[in-house]
Protein backbone atom coordinates (compact mmCIF):
# COMPACT_ATOMS: atom_id res chain seq x y z
CA UNK A 1 0.00 0.00 0.00
CA UNK A 2 1.20 3.45 -0.66
CA UNK A 3 0.42 6.77 0.39
CA UNK A 4 -0.36 9.89 -1.73
CA UNK A 5 -0.53 13.33 -0.64
CA UNK A 6 -1.88 16.76 -2.52
CA UNK A 7 -1.48 19.62 -1.05
CA UNK A 8 -4.01 22.84 -1.72
CA UNK A 9 -4.03 26.30 -0.32
CA UNK A 10 -6.87 28.60 -0.08
CA UNK A 11 -8.09 31.70 1.75
CA UNK A 12 -11.58 31.96 3.30
CA UNK A 13 -12.81 34.15 6.37
CA UNK A 14 -15.08 32.30 9.06
CA UNK A 15 -16.43 33.72 12.43
CA UNK A 16 -18.23 31.05 15.71
CA UNK A 17 -21.09 32.03 17.00
CA UNK A 18 -23.73 30.01 18.34
CA UNK A 19 -27.09 31.50 18.43
CA UNK A 20 -28.49 29.00 21.26
CA UNK A 21 -25.52 31.18 23.42
CA UNK A 22 -26.37 34.20 24.70
CA UNK A 23 -23.61 36.74 23.53
CA UNK A 24 -21.44 36.43 26.92
CA UNK A 25 -21.31 32.92 26.12
CA UNK A 26 -20.46 33.02 22.60
CA UNK A 27 -17.65 35.43 23.57
CA UNK A 28 -16.47 33.17 26.67
CA UNK A 29 -16.50 29.80 24.40
CA UNK A 30 -15.30 31.41 21.43
CA UNK A 31 -13.63 34.14 21.97
CA UNK A 32 -11.59 36.51 19.66
CA UNK A 33 -13.77 34.03 17.18
CA UNK A 34 -16.64 35.53 17.42
CA UNK A 35 -15.67 38.65 16.17
CA UNK A 36 -19.13 39.51 13.77
CA UNK A 37 -17.36 40.84 10.84
CA UNK A 38 -15.53 37.19 10.83
CA UNK A 39 -11.77 36.73 10.24
CA UNK A 40 -9.84 34.87 7.73
CA UNK A 41 -6.99 32.18 7.31
CA UNK A 42 -4.79 30.70 4.98
CA UNK A 43 -5.81 27.13 5.17
CA UNK A 44 -3.40 24.26 3.75
CA UNK A 45 -4.84 20.82 2.95
CA UNK A 46 -3.65 17.52 2.75
CA UNK A 47 -5.18 14.86 1.31
CA UNK A 48 -3.55 11.30 1.55
CA UNK A 49 -5.13 8.88 -0.68
CA UNK A 50 -3.82 5.13 -0.38
CA UNK A 51 -3.98 2.74 -2.60
CA UNK A 52 -1.45 0.02 -4.92
CA UNK A 53 0.02 1.53 -7.68
CA UNK A 54 -1.22 0.38 -10.98
CA UNK A 55 0.40 -2.39 -12.95
CA UNK A 56 0.74 -0.49 -16.14
CA UNK A 57 0.93 3.52 -15.19
CA UNK A 58 2.78 3.31 -11.27
CA UNK A 59 -0.06 5.53 -10.20
CA UNK A 60 -2.15 4.98 -7.41
CA UNK A 61 -4.26 7.70 -9.02
CA UNK A 62 -3.99 9.86 -11.93
CA UNK A 63 -2.29 13.31 -9.47
CA UNK A 64 -4.06 15.58 -12.71
CA UNK A 65 -7.79 13.78 -11.62
CA UNK A 66 -6.98 14.94 -7.90
CA UNK A 67 -6.19 18.13 -8.90
CA UNK A 68 -9.34 18.54 -10.53
CA UNK A 69 -10.89 16.92 -8.09
CA UNK A 70 -10.19 19.21 -5.53
CA UNK A 71 -10.46 22.58 -7.53
CA UNK A 72 -14.13 21.72 -8.25
CA UNK A 73 -14.75 20.58 -4.63
CA UNK A 74 -12.86 22.69 -2.33
CA UNK A 75 -11.05 25.94 -4.22
CA UNK A 76 -14.51 26.66 -6.00
CA UNK A 77 -16.72 26.13 -2.92
CA UNK A 78 -14.37 27.67 -0.21
CA UNK A 79 -11.81 29.86 -1.81
CA UNK A 80 -11.79 33.74 -1.18
CA UNK A 81 -15.51 32.75 0.41
CA UNK A 82 -16.71 33.50 3.67
CA UNK A 83 -17.40 30.11 5.13
CA UNK A 84 -20.31 30.32 7.23
CA UNK A 85 -22.51 32.20 4.92
CA UNK A 86 -21.56 30.61 1.39
CA UNK A 87 -20.71 27.72 1.61
CA UNK A 88 -24.10 25.41 2.13
CA UNK A 89 -22.58 22.14 3.12
CA UNK A 90 -21.49 24.43 6.42
CA UNK A 91 -25.11 25.91 7.22
CA UNK A 92 -26.35 25.42 10.77
CA UNK A 93 -22.44 24.09 11.83
CA UNK A 94 -19.73 26.44 13.17
CA UNK A 95 -16.83 26.32 10.88
CA UNK A 96 -14.18 25.24 13.59
CA UNK A 97 -11.33 23.05 11.83
CA UNK A 98 -12.84 19.68 12.83
CA UNK A 99 -15.99 20.61 11.15
CA UNK A 100 -14.58 21.78 8.09
CA UNK A 101 -11.92 18.96 7.34
CA UNK A 102 -14.78 16.51 8.08
CA UNK A 103 -17.30 18.21 5.24
CA UNK A 104 -14.20 17.92 2.91
CA UNK A 105 -13.65 14.61 3.66
CA UNK A 106 -17.56 13.83 2.78
CA UNK A 107 -17.36 15.88 -0.47
CA UNK A 108 -13.74 14.00 -1.46
CA UNK A 109 -14.95 10.99 -0.37
CA UNK A 110 -17.56 9.70 -3.44
CA UNK A 111 -15.25 11.68 -5.71
CA UNK A 112 -11.87 9.81 -5.33
CA UNK A 113 -12.39 6.54 -7.13
CA UNK A 114 -9.05 5.36 -7.77
CA UNK A 115 -7.49 4.38 -4.36
CA UNK A 116 -9.09 5.04 -0.92
CA UNK A 117 -9.81 8.62 0.74
CA UNK A 118 -7.00 7.60 3.53
CA UNK A 119 -6.75 11.54 5.56
CA UNK A 120 -7.75 15.02 5.66
CA UNK A 121 -5.67 17.45 7.06
CA UNK A 122 -6.56 21.03 7.37
CA UNK A 123 -4.23 23.75 8.54
CA UNK A 124 -5.74 26.67 9.91
CA UNK A 125 -2.37 28.16 10.83
CA UNK A 126 1.05 26.86 10.86
CA UNK A 127 0.28 25.88 14.47
CA UNK A 128 -3.44 24.29 14.38
CA UNK A 129 -4.86 21.45 12.19
CA UNK A 130 -7.45 18.81 12.07
CA UNK A 131 -7.41 15.43 11.02
CA UNK A 132 -10.36 13.38 9.89
CA UNK A 133 -9.85 9.90 9.18
CA UNK A 134 -12.59 7.06 8.18
CA UNK A 135 -14.14 5.16 10.81
CA UNK A 136 -14.65 1.83 11.08
CA UNK A 137 -12.95 -2.04 12.19
CA UNK A 138 -10.90 -1.38 10.07
CA UNK A 139 -9.17 1.36 11.92
CA UNK A 140 -9.03 3.89 8.44
CA UNK A 141 -6.72 1.58 7.15
CA UNK A 142 -7.96 0.99 3.08
CA UNK A 143 -8.92 -2.26 2.21
CA UNK B 1 -26.72 23.45 15.87
CA UNK B 2 -26.86 20.22 13.68
CA UNK B 3 -23.98 18.17 14.13
CA UNK B 4 -22.97 17.15 10.41
CA UNK B 5 -24.19 14.37 8.39
CA UNK B 6 -22.90 10.86 8.88
CA UNK B 7 -21.12 12.02 12.49
CA UNK B 8 -20.00 8.34 12.89
CA UNK B 9 -18.40 7.62 9.49
CA UNK B 10 -15.04 9.80 10.84
CA UNK B 11 -12.27 9.76 13.41
CA UNK B 12 -11.48 13.61 13.90
CA UNK B 13 -8.16 14.74 15.70
CA UNK B 14 -7.28 18.30 16.43
CA UNK B 15 -3.16 18.83 16.19
CA UNK B 16 -1.79 21.50 17.89
CA UNK B 17 2.03 23.00 18.09
CA UNK B 18 3.55 24.18 20.58
CA UNK B 19 7.16 26.12 20.83
CA UNK B 20 9.66 26.07 23.78
CA UNK B 21 13.16 26.70 24.20
CA UNK B 22 15.42 25.00 26.43
CA UNK B 23 19.09 23.36 26.72
CA UNK B 24 20.16 19.67 27.66
CA UNK B 25 23.31 17.57 27.59
CA UNK B 26 23.55 13.80 26.75
CA UNK B 27 25.73 11.98 29.84
CA UNK B 28 24.89 8.68 31.32
CA UNK B 29 26.48 8.82 34.76
CA UNK B 30 27.11 5.19 34.33
CA UNK B 31 29.47 5.84 31.73
CA UNK B 32 33.19 6.81 31.56
CA UNK B 33 33.92 10.21 30.19
CA UNK B 34 35.41 7.94 27.27
CA UNK B 35 32.13 6.28 26.82
CA UNK B 36 29.66 9.46 26.93
CA UNK B 37 32.02 11.44 24.55
CA UNK B 38 32.20 8.55 21.87
CA UNK B 39 28.68 8.13 22.63
CA UNK B 40 26.90 11.23 22.55
CA UNK B 41 29.83 13.65 20.71
CA UNK B 42 29.04 17.00 20.44
CA UNK B 43 25.73 16.53 22.92
CA UNK B 44 28.12 15.43 25.54
CA UNK B 45 29.56 19.12 25.85
CA UNK B 46 29.63 19.58 29.80
CA UNK B 47 28.13 23.14 29.21
CA UNK B 48 25.18 21.55 27.45
CA UNK B 49 23.67 23.03 24.31
CA UNK B 50 19.90 24.67 23.26
CA UNK B 51 17.22 23.70 21.05
CA UNK B 52 13.93 25.19 20.00
CA UNK B 53 11.57 22.63 20.32
CA UNK B 54 8.03 22.19 18.67
CA UNK B 55 5.72 19.82 20.23
CA UNK B 56 2.65 18.28 18.14
CA UNK B 57 -0.21 17.26 20.35
CA UNK B 58 -2.69 15.30 18.70
CA UNK B 59 -6.31 14.64 20.70
CA UNK B 60 -9.13 12.86 19.41
CA UNK B 61 -12.63 12.75 20.45
CA UNK B 62 -16.33 13.60 19.24
CA UNK B 63 -16.74 16.92 17.99
CA UNK B 64 -19.44 18.57 20.15
CA UNK B 65 -22.49 19.82 17.67
CA UNK B 66 -22.69 23.42 19.97
CA UNK B 67 -19.15 24.59 19.41
CA UNK B 68 -17.99 22.56 16.53
CA UNK B 69 -14.66 21.37 18.68
CA UNK B 70 -13.30 18.59 20.18
CA UNK B 71 -11.35 20.54 23.26
CA UNK B 72 -11.29 24.32 23.69
CA UNK B 73 -8.18 25.25 22.45
CA UNK B 74 -8.21 27.14 25.04
CA UNK B 75 -8.45 24.67 27.57
CA UNK B 76 -5.81 22.74 25.70
CA UNK B 77 -3.47 25.59 25.62
CA UNK B 78 -3.86 26.35 28.87
CA UNK B 79 -2.99 22.50 30.26
CA UNK B 80 0.25 22.55 28.12
CA UNK B 81 0.79 25.92 29.47
CA UNK B 82 0.81 24.37 33.01
CA UNK B 83 2.13 20.70 32.19
CA UNK B 84 5.38 21.66 29.47
CA UNK B 85 5.96 25.27 29.03
CA UNK B 86 5.85 26.86 32.03
CA UNK B 87 8.27 23.91 33.35
CA UNK B 88 10.44 23.39 30.12
CA UNK B 89 10.52 26.74 28.53
CA UNK B 90 13.98 28.92 28.70
CA UNK B 91 15.27 26.05 31.25
CA UNK B 92 17.58 23.59 31.58
CA UNK B 93 16.04 19.90 30.96
CA UNK B 94 18.85 18.34 33.24
CA UNK B 95 18.98 20.89 35.87
CA UNK B 96 15.12 22.23 36.05
CA UNK B 97 13.34 19.22 35.33
CA UNK B 98 13.22 16.35 37.84
CA UNK B 99 12.35 13.40 35.51
CA UNK B 100 15.79 14.32 33.86
CA UNK B 101 17.88 13.92 37.32
CA UNK B 102 17.81 9.80 36.39
CA UNK B 103 17.38 9.39 32.88
CA UNK B 104 19.27 11.29 29.64
CA UNK B 105 17.10 14.16 28.07
CA UNK B 106 17.52 12.52 24.86
CA UNK B 107 14.23 13.46 22.32
CA UNK B 108 12.86 10.30 23.04
CA UNK B 109 12.97 10.43 26.72
CA UNK B 110 11.35 14.09 26.87
CA UNK B 111 8.47 12.65 23.69
CA UNK B 112 7.74 9.90 26.23
CA UNK B 113 7.74 12.55 29.41
CA UNK B 114 5.52 15.06 27.47
CA UNK B 115 3.37 12.30 26.62
CA UNK B 116 2.85 11.14 30.51
CA UNK B 117 2.19 14.53 31.34
CA UNK B 118 -0.73 15.22 29.05
CA UNK B 119 -2.42 12.42 29.14
CA UNK B 120 -4.14 13.36 31.70
CA UNK B 121 -5.70 16.19 29.65
CA UNK B 122 -9.66 15.88 30.77
CA UNK B 123 -11.48 17.07 27.35
CA UNK B 124 -10.29 14.68 24.76
CA UNK B 125 -7.81 11.72 24.49
CA UNK B 126 -4.23 12.24 23.60
CA UNK B 127 -3.58 9.86 20.80
CA UNK B 128 0.38 10.91 20.17
CA UNK B 129 3.04 13.47 20.79
CA UNK B 130 5.47 14.38 18.11
CA UNK B 131 8.48 16.51 18.87
CA UNK B 132 10.78 18.57 16.64
CA UNK B 133 14.06 18.76 18.02
CA UNK B 134 15.48 20.69 15.02
CA UNK B 135 13.89 20.91 11.62
CA UNK B 136 15.66 17.39 10.27
CA UNK B 137 15.31 15.58 13.79
CA UNK B 138 11.86 14.60 15.08
CA UNK B 139 10.33 11.89 17.32
CA UNK B 140 6.82 10.51 17.59
CA UNK B 141 5.32 8.81 21.10
CA UNK B 142 1.81 7.35 21.69
CA UNK B 143 2.12 5.46 24.32
CA UNK B 144 0.32 2.26 24.28
CA UNK B 145 -1.99 3.48 21.78
CA UNK B 146 -1.02 1.63 18.23
CA UNK B 147 -3.73 3.87 16.28
CA UNK B 148 -1.50 7.22 17.56
CA UNK B 149 0.97 5.58 14.98
CA UNK B 150 -1.77 4.79 11.95
CA UNK B 151 -2.57 8.51 11.78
Amino acid sequence: MVLLTRKIEFAASHLYHNPDFSPEENRRIFGKCNNPHGHGHNYVLEVTVAGEPDPVTGMVLDLKDLKEILEREVMKRMDHRFLNYEVPELAGQIPTCENIARVIWQLLDPQIKQGRLHRVRLYETPDLFADCYRNGAEGGRPQ
Amino acid sequence: MNSGAQNGAVKIALGRRYHFAASHRLNNPDLSEEENNRLYGKCNNPYGHGHNYVVEVLVSGSVDSATGMIANLADLDAFVEREVLEPFDRRSLNEDVAAFRAIVPTTENLCMEIFRRLAAFPKAKLERVRIQETSNNSFEYAGDNPEGFER
